[in-house]
């Protein structure tokens, strides 16, 4: 029996893995605007990586001789009211933007996969409940939906991830569950079925390594809107928590200052607008070449 | 058509049923007391006792739950923590405010995005369409709330053209009503510009290649013609699905523009609401809001029919 459940990957009608990818690879390759938004994205995560070594001052301490200095001299986009340096504060604000907008997409993902999963699979009540589930958590506005599970949470990066997390959780659900229903009737898990194969076996050597693609798509395009409700939780006061700089958090003390130093309000979303700008470029890139109807 | 009406509005009950479920859950999970929050810190040991009777809290969670939901039906979302305000009586005196400042950011939205939409993909893979592109792409990057404070130290900072915050009643004053409104339905434009652009540029792409266009174009039709009344009235209809879908996104953003701007809608109340801790206004504000967002979907479907001929509703054979 189980000689024969384990020649069953050989007939999988599938194109070995290692050619597609390097054509894949290839393809984004070739659209620019998607590698040029790669690299930036990959600039910004060396940048929080190698903060330490690469900020001038640190971004917590503060110099009270020196605050609200303009760009130029001794700090490079000048200081803000408790004299800190503002260019060593958005080189360390990338490290929450990047850890929101990778750990959110994350944890939306691990628990949206195995409940759309289940949904479709086992289908019945189960569905139904866990669909309505979803329509419901869909019919709340994002936003509205993160600040209330902030309200239970508390403020705090890792709860405004959660909170995050918590709204992408039904996308990737409604994508798991179609994808299931799509590949549940075909033929290949019809054979793997009366060969005797167990669910859990039909699961991870089928439906899972199937729904890859489209996961993915989603996932890449959900960090930038991950990376931007950081952002605005933060700037609500409610996600990363001072003094630990995060470019909303940044912005939502500059804006006291906006007529005196109007720069403390210039960079931090100059240096959002970017990196939101770069993931959806690279985003779209994936989506492209994974997705045949755009092609 | 009754018939659909009817099924869909039927099938709004179990979704507002779960939207019930996941907010009263949410907020009893919330450490702390209400009598005290409601009192203050140093009320005395019998007036909390009394208060969370008269509440209801000494009653089983799934009872509170009864008493809730069932008074919202009887049109009472009970009363804020902070100054016994009624929950729906407040929400009344928003809901206009938001709704002017949600339609005027739509208008924005349409007036940029239709003919940025059509010029891209008429003149597909030209300067045009890719500066129409990356636009749209910057209007989706940029924080909605950073462009609110940019506008605002431009207009009103450095220029002084435009109020930098507050909102007068259009009844009042209209001229000083649309002053204050300009900026953040700009804001609230912006976005959903881009988003519908996007998807009106490859829904006309997909429109421009069918054969009734090249028959129109064979014909000799002039070019805005072809584009305008045959193209465009097309490619419009898949732009009002995702107008449907965006309006949670609309809704989320009126949190942001509002508190920018200062502005006394339902998305202020609704940060007001989290940050003075006033859970009665917040469960009434998420419920309608999620109404809200039901209601519009169903009537994009409605529309829809009533542009779409083709499109038959279903359960609304009559």
């Amino acid at each position: 029996m189980s000689a024969v459940a384990g020649a069953l990957p050989a007939v999988r009608p599938r194109a070995p893995a290692k050619r597609g990818l390097r054509h894949l690879a290839g393809r984004f390759a070739r659209n620019r605007l998607a590698l040029a938004g790669l690299l930036v994205t990959a600039l910004v995560i060396v940048i929080a990586g190698g903060a330490l070594w690469i900020a001038p001052y640190s971004p917590i301490k503060t110099d009270f001789t020196a605050y609200l200095q303009p760009p130029g001299g001794r700090h490079l986009l000048g200081t803000d009211e408790l004299g800190r340096d503002v260019f060593s504060r958005i080189i360390f604000g990338s490290r929450a933007s990047l850890e929101a907008g990778l750990i959110s997409v994350g944890l939306g993902i691990s628990a949206g996969v195995p409940l759309g999963l289940a949904a479709g699979f086992y289908g019945g009540r189960l569905d139904d409940v866990l669909m309505r589930l979803t329509d419901a958590m869909l019919s709340i506005p994002n936003l509205i939906l993160a600040l209330t599970v902030v309200a239970v949470l508390g403020p705090g990066l890792g709860k405004a991830m959660i909170a995050i997390a918590v709204g992408l959780m039904p996308v990737f659900m409604r994508i798991m569950r179609a994808q299931v229903l799509s590949e549940r009737g075909r033929e290949y898990i019809q054979a793997a079925r009366a060969l005797g194969a167990a669910d859990r076996r039909i699961i991870w050597r089928h439906l899972l390594p199937n729904s890859v693609a489209p996961i993915v798509v989603q996932g890449s395009l959900n960090v930038a809107g991950a990376i931007l409700a950081e952002a605005t939780l933060s700037f609500l006061g409610l996600g990363t928590q001072p003094p630990t700089p995060s470019w909303g958090s940044m912005l939502n003390a500059a804006q006291q200052y906006l007529t005196q130093a109007p720069w403390l309000s210039i960079w931090p979303g100059i240096a959002i607008a970017v990196t939101v700008f770069a993931v959806n470029v690279a985003g779209d890139g994936i989506r492209e070449i994974w997705d045949p109807r755009t092609r | 058509m009754l018939r659909f009406v009817a099924r869909r509005l039927l099938q709004m009950v179990p979704v507002l049923f779960f939207v019930s479920v996941i907010v009263f859950t949410l907020i009893n999970l919330i450490p702390g007391d209400a009598a005290r929050l409601f009192l203050g810190e140093e009320a005395s040991p019998d007036a909390l006792v009394a208060l969370r009777h008269q509440m209801g809290l000494d009653r089983p969670l799934p009872v509170q739950y009864a008493w809730w939901v069932g008074g919202m039906l009887h049109g009472d979302f009970g009363h804020s923590f902070k100054d016994n305000r009624s929950v729906l009586a407040t929400m009344w005196q928003k809901i206009p405010v938001t709704a002017e400042l949600s339609a005027m950011g739509l208008l924005i939205a349409w007036t940029i995005a239709i003919p940025a939409g059509v010029l891209a993909a008429w003149r597909r893979r030209t300067a045009a369409d890719y500066t129409a592109s990356a636009a749209a792409l910057t209007g989706l990057s940029i924080p909605n709330f950073w462009l609110g404070i940019m506008l605002i130290y431009l207009f009103a900072v450095n220029l002084h053209w435009l109020p930098a915050s507050g909102y007068v009643p259009p009844n009042q004053d209209l001229g000083r009503n649309l002053r204050t409104l300009i900026m953040p339905a700009f804001v609230q434009g912006v976005i959903l510009a881009a988003v519908v652009m996007r998807q009106l540029r490859s829904s006309m792409l997909e429109v421009l290649s069918a054969d009734f266009v090249r028959t129109a174009n064979a014909k000799g039709l002039a070019a805005a013609t072809v584009l305008v009344r045959h193209a465009l009235r097309n490619a419009v209809i898949p732009v009002i699905t995702v107008m449907g879908i965006q309006l949670g996104a609309l809704l989320g953003g009126v949190v942001i523009t509002e508190s920018i701007f200062s502005i006394p809608g339902l998305g202020r109340l609704a940060i007001e609401s989290i940050y003075a801790r006033d859970y009665p206004m917040l469960e009434g504000v998420v419920m309608f809001s999620a109404f809200a967002v039901l209601a519009v979907n169903l009537t994009v479907d409605i529309v829809y029919s009533l542009i779409d001929p083709r499109i038959t509703l279903v359960g609304g054979r009559s």
